[in-house]
């Protein structure tokens, strides 16, 4: 399952450009705006698509993550139509990856064994589960890798190098760096050390190594791009769907299109920088 | 690989207070489900707090501050009255509510705070239901000079003003959380969001026998020390320990700390009371009774969620039982059996409230009077000789104006 992953990151890596991953919430505002919104993210050049699976206290998330997370449930996304939409991705899209990203507790409740199944069929390449440490890696993380998926986890400016080692074994696919210690989109990171950074998690590593948090412009992206395998946008992409709702939450009329016109502007603001030999 | 609950049932173990193992878990319950930004926090805390338990210079000024600062230790009190009222049990209070702040929570206040001091960290958040913990808080952090940040869920801002008004006044910063169901669980989410942001410099110190490894463990010790003078007192008192233990549980950290001491002596039958809020089949803080295995906050634990394993609305009178999970080593005790866990309406707990305070002159905290409200129950059906201690964990100032407006025209 992880060879979509790995075809993707290689023909990043021959076009001389780094990869852009989205990040957006299943079912919000509702399961069919939210298809359209990844459907329409990976033609405009979303070479990774991640997909939120809601939970209605998620710890390490700001404001705009949370509260599409509480749209979504109150719309009544479960963990069953996350994985439908997944399903249906996957029918229009054969060759874009899909990580599913949330928390353990609505994957524990559901049964670890039976949601690796139903992600496999559903057409999932694997998964960021953000309360799961490596300290924690049988509850999840083994049972994942060895059904074929990837699991990738989070470094972040607090993870140095004695732990990198810990925090890099039983991971797959690539390395999530978070670019600043916080919640999802509360702040800009310092792009300049994005870098030095990623040179560090290289020197342990020959995964991808790619940076998210606080990314949210196409300059940004640009600016991430050049010292990293990959850019991860989540908040601002979240943040463009709540702002085209209407007063009740519900889908805008050109919710989807803003969603992906902005994926456009981050496509192209990574497809601006060449990365030929680095 | 995910350990269910009928595959993993306990057998009698040869003590129950060897918990938790190197990882951290009460048999399924526990570890350490955070963030990758946390973790090296966590490792840290847990080594540090390891080496300050074995150094005697750790010991020697916790004793100190805990004798001249909070005031301990605590008296065990015949309830004279209150035992002829019911007519069985010989029932005594732990006075936890005698303690400086009033209750039991700065017992781990004043032992997570030293620890912080030992590890040179700057800044003190804490997350607080009741106000009760974010009021210990505030007040070691003024004792020591140190800055404190209380986040405070917006409902329970507006209920327990008295403790909002007293953190302030002791310097702190309070945050009404305005997130979720606005309650402790969103104090908790937003005291962690925090930490993530600030995790450098920044001490969290939890409330409760909840969260990651170490916290469920450390929290424990600190607070064992209401039990470790139980047994001397009524050693003292009646040349024996107490036939029955009992106290009420949000997170449950009164009751641990009552609880664990006496865990190995079997013949001490032990009780802890949730609150069942408006009943068990409405809406309640009844985790262990109501509620499934699940992960939250940093511990797999008993939790009030849907099938989809979203968390549920808890509702309890007492904001500081208000909380859909409980702390992970009363989940494994409430499935070794070794603990008896039952529940108390708002309603019986507000009768035990006036009870108490009418017949002994101690106005108990809203918390407390869901185990008074059990005792009630429990003490007329056993023997005259028959000792029973009641953890009162905090007194019950804070309730006033709330209990006040629920009675009003009744008093």
């Amino acid at each position: 399952m992880t060879t979509r992953l790995t075809a993707r990151f290689d023909a990043c890596r021959k076009e001389a450009r780094a990869a852009l991953v989205t990040y957006v919430m299943a079912g919000d505002p509702d399961p069919e705006t939210a298809l359209r919104v990844v459907c329409g993210l990976a033609e405009v050049g979303a070479d990774v698509i991640e997909l939120g699976m809601p939970f209605t206290d998620p710890m390490a998330d700001g404001p705009a993550i949370q509260a599409s997370a509480l749209r979504a449930l109150k719309a009544g996304q479960t963990t069953a139509k996350t994985l439908d939409l997944v399903r249906r991705f996957r029918e229009r899209d054969p060759a874009t990856p899909v990580i599913l990203m949330g928390y353990f507790n609505p994957i524990y409740v559901y049964g670890v064994e039976r949601f690796l199944a139903d992600a496999k069929a559903a057409g999932a390449d694997g998964f960021i589960v953000v309360d799961l440490p490596p300290e924690m890696d049988q509850e999840f993380c083994l049972p994942a890798l060895a059904a074929g998926f990837a699991f990738i986890r989070l470094a972040t400016p607090t993870t140095d190098d004695a732990r990198l080692p810990a925090v890099l074994t039983n991971t797959a696919g690539f390395v999530y760096y978070v670019s600043i210690t916080g919640v999802t989109g509360t702040a800009t990171p310092d792009f300049g050390r994005v870098a030095s950074a990623v040179a560090r998690i290289k020197r342990h590593t020959e995964l991808p190594v790619v940076v998210g948090f606080g990314v949210k412009t196409r300059e940004h992206a640009a600016a991430v791009a050049a010292g990293a395998d990959g850019v991860v946008v989540g908040s601002a992409l979240v943040d463009t769907l709540r702002a085209s709702l209407g007063p009740d939450g519900q889908a805008g009329p050109d919710t989807v299109e803003r969603v992906v016109a902005l994926g456009r502007e981050l496509a192209a603001g990574v497809r601006s920088v060449d990365k030929t030999g680095a | 690989m995910t350990a269910s609950t009928a595959d993993t049932a306990p057998t009698t173990p040869n003590t129950y207070r060897a918990g938790p193992d190197e990882r951290g878990m009460f048999g399924i319950f526990g570890g350490r489900f955070v963030a990758e930004t946390l973790m090296p926090n966590i490792l840290e805390l847990e080594r540090e707090y390891e080496r300050a338990k074995a150094d005697p210079a750790f010991k020697a000024e916790m004793d100190h501050n805990l004798e001249h600062y909070v005031g301990r230790p605590s008296p065990l009190y015949f309830a004279e009255r209150l035992t002829e009222h019911l007519g069985g049990a010989k029932i005594y209070l732990k006075r936890e509510e005698l303690n400086h702040t009033g209750s039991h929570k700065v017992n781990n206040v004043t032992g997570q705070i030293l620890l912080a001091r030992r590890m040179g960290k700057k800044r003190i958040i804490a997350e607080t239901g009741a106000g009760q913990h974010g009021v210990a808080t505030a007040t070691l952090c003024a004792r020591f000079g140190l800055p404190c940040v209380v986040y405070m869920g917006a409902v329970d801002v507006e209920r327990q003003m008295p403790n909002v008004i007293r953190m302030r006044m002791l310097g702190a910063e309070v945050v009404p959380v305005q997130s979720g169901t606005k309650t402790l669980k969103d104090a908790m989410n937003e005291a962690l969001r925090d930490w993530v942001t600030n995790v450098a410099d920044t001490f969290y110190c939890i409330g409760t026998v909840a969260g990651p490894h170490p916290y469920p463990a450390m929290v424990r010790d600190f607070q064992c020390i209401i039990g470790q003078e139980t047994r001397e007192q009524m050693l003292k008192a009646e040349g024996r320990l107490p036939d029955s233990l009992i106290a009420c549980i949000g997170g449950g950290s009164n009751a641990m700390g009552l609880f664990h001491p006496f865990l190995d002596d079997r013949d001490v039958k032990i009780w802890g009371v949730e609150a069942a809020g408006h009943g068990l089949d409405s809406l309640h803080a009844a985790s262990l009774t109501g509620g499934r295995p699940g992960v939250l906050h940093g511990n797999r634990t008993y939790l009030l969620m849907d099938e989809d394993g979203q968390i549920n609305d808890a509702h309890s009178i007492s904001a500081g039982l208000d909380y859909p999970g409980i702390g992970p080593e009363h989940s494994w005790l409430h499935e070794t059996g070794r603990v008896t866990y039952i529940s108390a309406t708002d309603e019986e707990a507000l009768e035990a409230f006036q009870l108490l305070s009418r017949l002994e002159g101690i106005i108990p905290a809203l918390e407390s009077a869901h185990a008074l409200a059990k005792v009630k129950d429990l003490a007329p059906t056993l023997p005259k000789d028959h000792l029973m201690v009641v953890n009162l964990s905090g007194r019950g100032d804070k309730d006033v104006p709330q209990v006040g407006e629920l009675l009003a025209g009744r008093l």
